[in-house]
């Protein structure tokens, strides 16, 4: 009697327990699933609510002030000399192809905020203050920017005085011995970042060099779901002389008759869930390749443009974004907005 | 006894896992379950094509706006790119016209053109809105390719049957289109496909600059001029003249579009005001505030096949010549 009574229990139990688990099942859809998309939780709850993703962005129409005068776009004049969208359609922002007061009226509306992440190990704090000051005066004038600096020695962080609406996050991290394992190792800094601190904070990010420099504007008109810099050392070569990975043991191969442009490791950026994605699979690219043995030949650069080959960018920056040198011109670049500073390599380098 | 207590554990641990509940964030409230989802651009491994440049590109047109939207031309995109990105996209296309009256005699010739060159590999709804649905022709649908016809009351002015559509427009996508259909264009159908048209038009917000005004400068544009309509765009503002005939976008862009025009004209009505170019003229100032993301060159709705200018490489889309007089139930 006893013992039919216990295994009656332990049946009701049973039960009641399936039944829980299978209705915890159901409501935990806003787990985040990383889906083909990225970021998307499936499940509706409601016929009118989402369960949207926790991204802060929103898409924003490009709403325009009534009223803000401005020069009459046209249809038939633009640069000559250089090409103003991809084959994808994506525009190449140039000096000259957009109107910068319009465009900074445009996501003034949207009450936005820039993440930008540099890395300063080692010497590489020394370029800090340069980069910053610069910044301060070009980068994203009047708009709400996070500066999240990942270094191994907080304390050698200058001071810089920041604008209104602009903040500096230092993040403490270990020193490495080897500037390619630096180099390689902030995509997965960066996609824990996005994905453990900046989903509610940011509405896009930029990842940038900190042995650099700005000279110019760089605005609103950069922004994009997906950006990627052209290298300025190859705008105009051929696809086979990319310093692309060019060993089919690597995951960043890339056969000599593909690719589309040499883009630039040291400045990407987009929406956060787009960078989330893009870093999440490079570093899980890295480490296969580590595994392997092998080590791409630029690195994460290498990485970063077998990302960009697969998936396109949906705007491109031109050279103008990342500069060969402040002092190096050429006929296409009317303007300097960031360039790498000269540096010593065996004096700033842990390694050579 | 020890059971019950577990149970309740359980029972309390369960519904402290509040990370899994709904979150109504802030900024997103009651919004519609549009199927367009946010995709990135996909290419293929291996997947060959010619080099882009960073340097070249058409030097006699502008390929971008002042605000960064794409203007679509011959020669600045690579179609067979641009389709094997997009094929993965499994996406739908609605595509809506409106023959009432006479007009149905267009229909075969825009139907059987749009086969041929548009969207063509590509799922595509035409919902063709009509008052003689008997007069609908029977053509020959490629694999993928759906025609729904529908009923709608004649009108006895050709102005108000082209300012009904916004309203049709605005019930269609809201009551049937959001879970269906990824972006929807809307065209005329007095015109005809004589070249590609496909997924290199798709974006947000799309609008077609119109074959008249393409070089004229803004004050010349046919912008509703009285401040006392809605449409109304003084002459120092503007930035394109855009076409009625062919707009779309994705559905929710699309939507905010044809409801925001539809009540702009009825604020107008109630104030006893008809626009210059009836909604054509709500378009404009609509796309005036609200930029569109993606612009197509008048190849996309061209004067008539015969009518030539240097740019027009190909023409895809274009008025056929009809006699005004003859065609419109009113003058």
């Amino acid at each position: 009697m006893m013992v039919r009574q216990n295994f009656l229990i332990a049946v009701l139990f049973g039960m009641i327990l399936s039944g829980l688990i299978y209705l915890n099942n159901i409501q935990c859809s806003c787990n985040q699933q990383i889906t083909e998309q990225g970021f998307n939780c499936s499940q509706q709850i409601t016929e009118q609510g989402i369960i949207k993703p926790k991204w802060k962005q929103k898409i924003f129409g490009l709403r325009s002030t009534p009223g803000l005068l401005y020069n009459q776009p046209s249809v038939l004049v633009g640069r000559t000399d250089v090409a103003s969208v991809s084959p994808w359609s994506a525009p190449i922002i140039w000096e000259g192809n957009f109107d910068s007061t319009l465009i900074d009226s445009i996501y003034k509306q949207q009450n936005l905020t820039i993440a930008t992440t540099v890395f300063a190990l080692g010497k590489y704090t020394r370029f800090v203050k340069d980069f910053l000051e610069s910044a301060e005066q070009h980068y994203f004038v009047g708009f709400r920017v996070h500066y999240y600096l990942f270094t191994d020695q907080p304390e050698s962080v200058p001071e810089v005085k920041m604008g209104e609406n602009r903040s500096l996050t230092v993040q403490n991290v270990p020193s490495l011995n080897r500037w390619q394992d630096i180099s390689m190792s902030r995509m997965e800094k960066l996609e824990n970042l996005i994905e453990n601190e900046l989903v509610n904070e940011a509405d896009y990010i930029f990842c940038l060099d900190i042995d650099t420099k700005f000279y110019g504007r760089w605005g609103a008109e950069t922004l994009g779901r997906l950006v990627g810099v052209i290298h300025p050392w190859f705008f105009d070569a051929p696809r086979s002389q990319f310093t692309y990975e060019r060993r089919p043991e690597s995951k960043a191969y890339i056969p000599a008759e593909e690719g589309d442009y040499y883009y630039a490791g040291a400045a990407f950026g987009g929406s956060l869930e787009d960078v989330h994605h893009l870093t999440k699979t490079c570093r899980e690219q890295l480490n296969i390749d580590a595994a392997n043995s092998i080590e791409a030949v630029w690195q994460e650069e290498s990485h970063l443009n077998k990302y960009f080959l697969l998936n396109k960018p949906s705007k491109l920056l031109s050279p103008e974004y990342m500069w060969r040198d402040i002092n190096e011109k050429a006929a296409q670049i009317k303007i300097v907005r960031f360039t790498n500073v000269p540096k010593n390599y065996a004096e700033v380098r842990p390694n050579p | 006894m020890k059971l019950y207590v577990f149970l309740h554990r359980l029972i309390y641990l369960n519904t402290n896992q509040n990370s899994c509940k709904p979150q109504i964030i802030e900024k997103v409230i009651t919004k519609k379950n549009w199927k367009l989802k946010n995709f990135g651009l996909r290419s293929p491994v291996g997947f060959v094509y010619n080099q882009p440049s960073a340097l070249v590109s058409r030097t006699d047109v502008a390929s971008v706006t002042s605000w960064l939207a794409p203007i679509i031309w011959e020669g600045t995109f690579d179609a067979t790119l641009i389709d094997f990105i997009y094929k993965q996209q499994n996406l739908t296309i609605a595509t809506t016209v409106f023959a009432l009256g006479k007009y149905t005699r267009f229909l075969k010739d825009f139907l059987e053109s749009a086969e041929q060159h548009y969207f063509v590999g590509f799922r595509v709804h035409y919902y063709l809105f009509t008052d003689h649905p008997e007069e609908v022709p029977e053509v020959k649908m490629g694999e993928n390719h759906r025609l729904i016809v529908r009923k709608v009351p004649s009108m006895n002015r050709w102005q108000d049957i082209s300012m009904g559509r916004m309203e049709i427009l605005e019930k269609l996508i809201k009551n049937e289109l959001a879970s269906e259909a990824d972006y929807i264009f809307c065209l005329d159908v007095d015109a005809k496909f004589y070249g590609r048209w496909g997924v290199e038009s798709l974006g947000r917000l799309v609008g077609v600059i119109h074959p008249w005004y393409f070089d004229a400068p803004r004050d010349k544009f046919t912008y509703e001029r009285r401040p006392e309509s809605q449409a109304y765009i003084p002459v120092e503002e503007g930035d394109y003249y855009f076409t009625g005939a062919a707009f779309g976008g994705s559905l929710e862009d699309v939507h905010h579009l044809t409801k925001t025009c539809r009540e702009q004209m009825n604020i107008d009505i109630a104030n006893s005001i008809e626009a210059l170019w009836h909604e054509e003229s709500h378009l404009n100032k609509y796309f005036l505030h609200n930029k569109p993301s993606k612009l197509l060159s008048p190849e996309y709705l061209w004067r008539d096949i015969n009518a030539w200018a240097a740019q027009i490489k190909v023409v895809r889309f274009s008025h056929v010549a009809k006699n005004n007089a003859e065609v419109r139930p009113n003058a």
